[in-house]
């Protein structure tokens, strides 16, 4: 590009730095307070030394949530979930997304699916009705009823179909030459093509189970298993 | 046809787990919100007797109810806006760094605040903006009282309003930046050629161009009028600050969850779900219309 260099485009360009530092500086100091707080004496905490270093330096914050039992265990029900329910999500993405990919004319009732999917995307039953449905089911208490009512992401799912709506057909079509069945070219053939669209909805898939609180305090009914964010949420309403 | 099932049947096949899965737990609720227009009762289940609309008219003569949406709509008009301006302007500062590595280091800092649930965040705003916290540590420095960010009924919606664009804008960032990547070079070069400076260039080149994403994003969220972030909102407000704070949501899981007024609950749910099905239809056609854009 022509550079411009008169002193005016000077000027824009530091103050410019100076606005984007700034901001950025917005969103990481907060964190860098909390970090400080958390290594910090409580003496100094409550007397509002402690800015962004460590005033009394102690590791007992962190020692206590290690031995309280309570956070470990937590923990443990948040790293089940996040593996258990990103590999249902995944598999499910994948197993719905490469039917949906077809024409209608190669899959019968293809748009009828399809509908049938997006509703979900725009209306639910609410949080009573869902509610009621994971009692009957008798999932309450289980670590299925964080993982099995949203097992099929659909968003992702979309996101997936179309990218292997834009993969070469050729690729399929020689595969069915070769007498491969439809199960034998999704996994043989397109899963290794499918590899950085899997990591960007496993990567929400991960980010979303590991975040989520509220199915958590709402489907256990014994607080010992309750995801660490759910857990969280709760010492949060304690205060 | 029957043919053409069987030779497509490992397809459908494929399709069974996640129709039986998405049935269960989506189609089956809906046929709930039949509890929406009877006087629920758990020993009867869905058998409960029918009372029509009463359930409705009963939330809708309820003055807490009637502020709760003002409050919903309030909150998320300034969310949007703040939610597509702040990142706008942020990536066309961005977009003005030479320097790849820079901008790619701008851009994950902002982005940060994003990965974090409500839960995590709520802990940190309590503590950042506690009394004595460090955003008034910083005011007392400049001589300025103490402010109640969270306990002061009028503050509070616009807490919620700036620490949600806080949280989100990195996100928007990222779209309107992939956006601004994909702006003709030649365009740029043309404008220097006939003298245009950096601003005419900005006004005249970037912002036009700009303008569909704008739209789009803009008109996608318009089917979140009525989600003014339960997560945020529940793990932050307090009886103290309901009557500019309580939206849509935190009422209803007030009312049915912790009161188990089921019906009453699910009478409020239904009337969110059907204006936001609205919205969403009508911000689609929109989509598509204005923007091009097709989202299925």
């Amino acid at each position: 590009m022509i550079q411009d260099r008169s002193v005016g485009r000077y000027l824009f360009v530091a103050a410019n730095y100076v606005i984007l530092i700034a901001t950025s500086l917005l969103c990481i100091l907060p964190f860098v307070n909390l970090l400080a707080v958390s290594f910090s004496g409580s003496a100094a905490v409550s007397a509002g030394d402690v800015v962004f270093w460590p005033v009394d330096f102690t590791t007992k914050a962190y020692e206590f949530a290690m031995t309280g039992g309570k956070f470990l265990t937590s923990l443990w029900v948040s790293v089940q979930r996040v593996v258990l329910g990103t590999i249902v999500n995944l598999l499910l993405i994948v197993l719905t997304a490469y039917p949906l990919s077809k024409s209608s004319g190669k899959l019968a009732g293809r748009n009828w699916y399809m509908t049938f999917f997006i509703v979900t995307m725009l209306f639910n039953g609410g949080l009573i009705p869902t509610y009621l449905i994971v009692v009957k089911t008798g999932l309450i208490d289980s670590i299925w009823s964080l993982i099995l009512p949203g097992a099929l992401p659909v968003f992702s799912m979309i996101i997936l179909m179309n990218f292997i709506r834009g993969l070469p057909e050729e690729i399929e079509e020689s595969a069915i030459i070769d007498g491969a069945s439809p199960m034998q070219i999704l996994i043989r053939v397109l899963l290794p093509l499918l590899k950085p669209a899997l990591a960007t909805v496993g990567l929400f898939s991960i980010v979303g189970h590991w975040n989520s609180w509220f199915d958590g305090i709402i489907y256990m009914k014994n607080p010992a298993n309750y995801p660490l964010q759910s857990y969280l949420q709760t010492l949060l309403m304690s205060f | 046809m029957l043919t053409k099932l069987k030779q497509q049947r490992a397809l459908h096949l494929m399709l069974l787990p996640s129709l039986i899965l998405v049935f269960i737990f989506s189609y089956i609720p809906f046929y709930g919100l039949v509890i929406a227009f009877q006087k629920y009762n758990p020993g009867l289940g869905f058998q409960s007797p029918w009372v029509g609309w009463d359930n409705f008219n009963h939330v809708f003569q309820q003055p807490n109810f009637v502020r709760t949406i003002w409050n919903t709509l309030y909150m998320s008009a300034f969310k949007i806006i703040g939610g597509i301006v702040v990142p706008v302007v942020f990536a066309l500062l961005l977009n003005e760094v030479a320097h790849g590595l820079v901008k790619r280091t701008f851009q994950t800092l902002v982005y940060i605040p994003n990965f974090l649930s409500w839960v995590i965040m709520a802990g940190i705003l309590l503590d950042i903006l506690s009394s004595d916290g460090i955003i008034n540590h910083f005011l007392s420095l400049l001589g300025i009282p103490a402010v109640n960010f969270l306990g002061n009924p009028s503050l509070f919606p616009w807490t919620m309003i700036v620490s949600d664009i806080w949280k989100g804008f990195g996100f928007g960032t990222v779209v309107y930046l992939a956006a601004l990547s994909g702006i003709d070079p030649g365009l740029y070069e043309a404008a220097v050629i006939d003298g245009a400076k950096r601003w005419k260039q900005t006004i005249y080149i970037t912002l036009p161009l700009l303008m569909p994403t704008i739209v789009l994003m803009s008109v996608l969220s318009l089917g979140n009028v009525l989600n003014a972030g339960f997560d945020q909102i529940y793990n932050l407000y307090s009886p103290v600050v309901y009557q500019t704070g309580d939206i849509i949501d935190t009422y209803v899981y007030r009312l049915g969850i912790q009161q188990a007024q089921y019906s009453i609950s699910t009478a409020v749910g239904l009337f969110k779900s059907v204006i936001s099905c609205i919205l969403v239809g009508v911000s689609y056609v929109l989509a598509y219309k204005v923007a091009n854009y097709r989202i299925f």
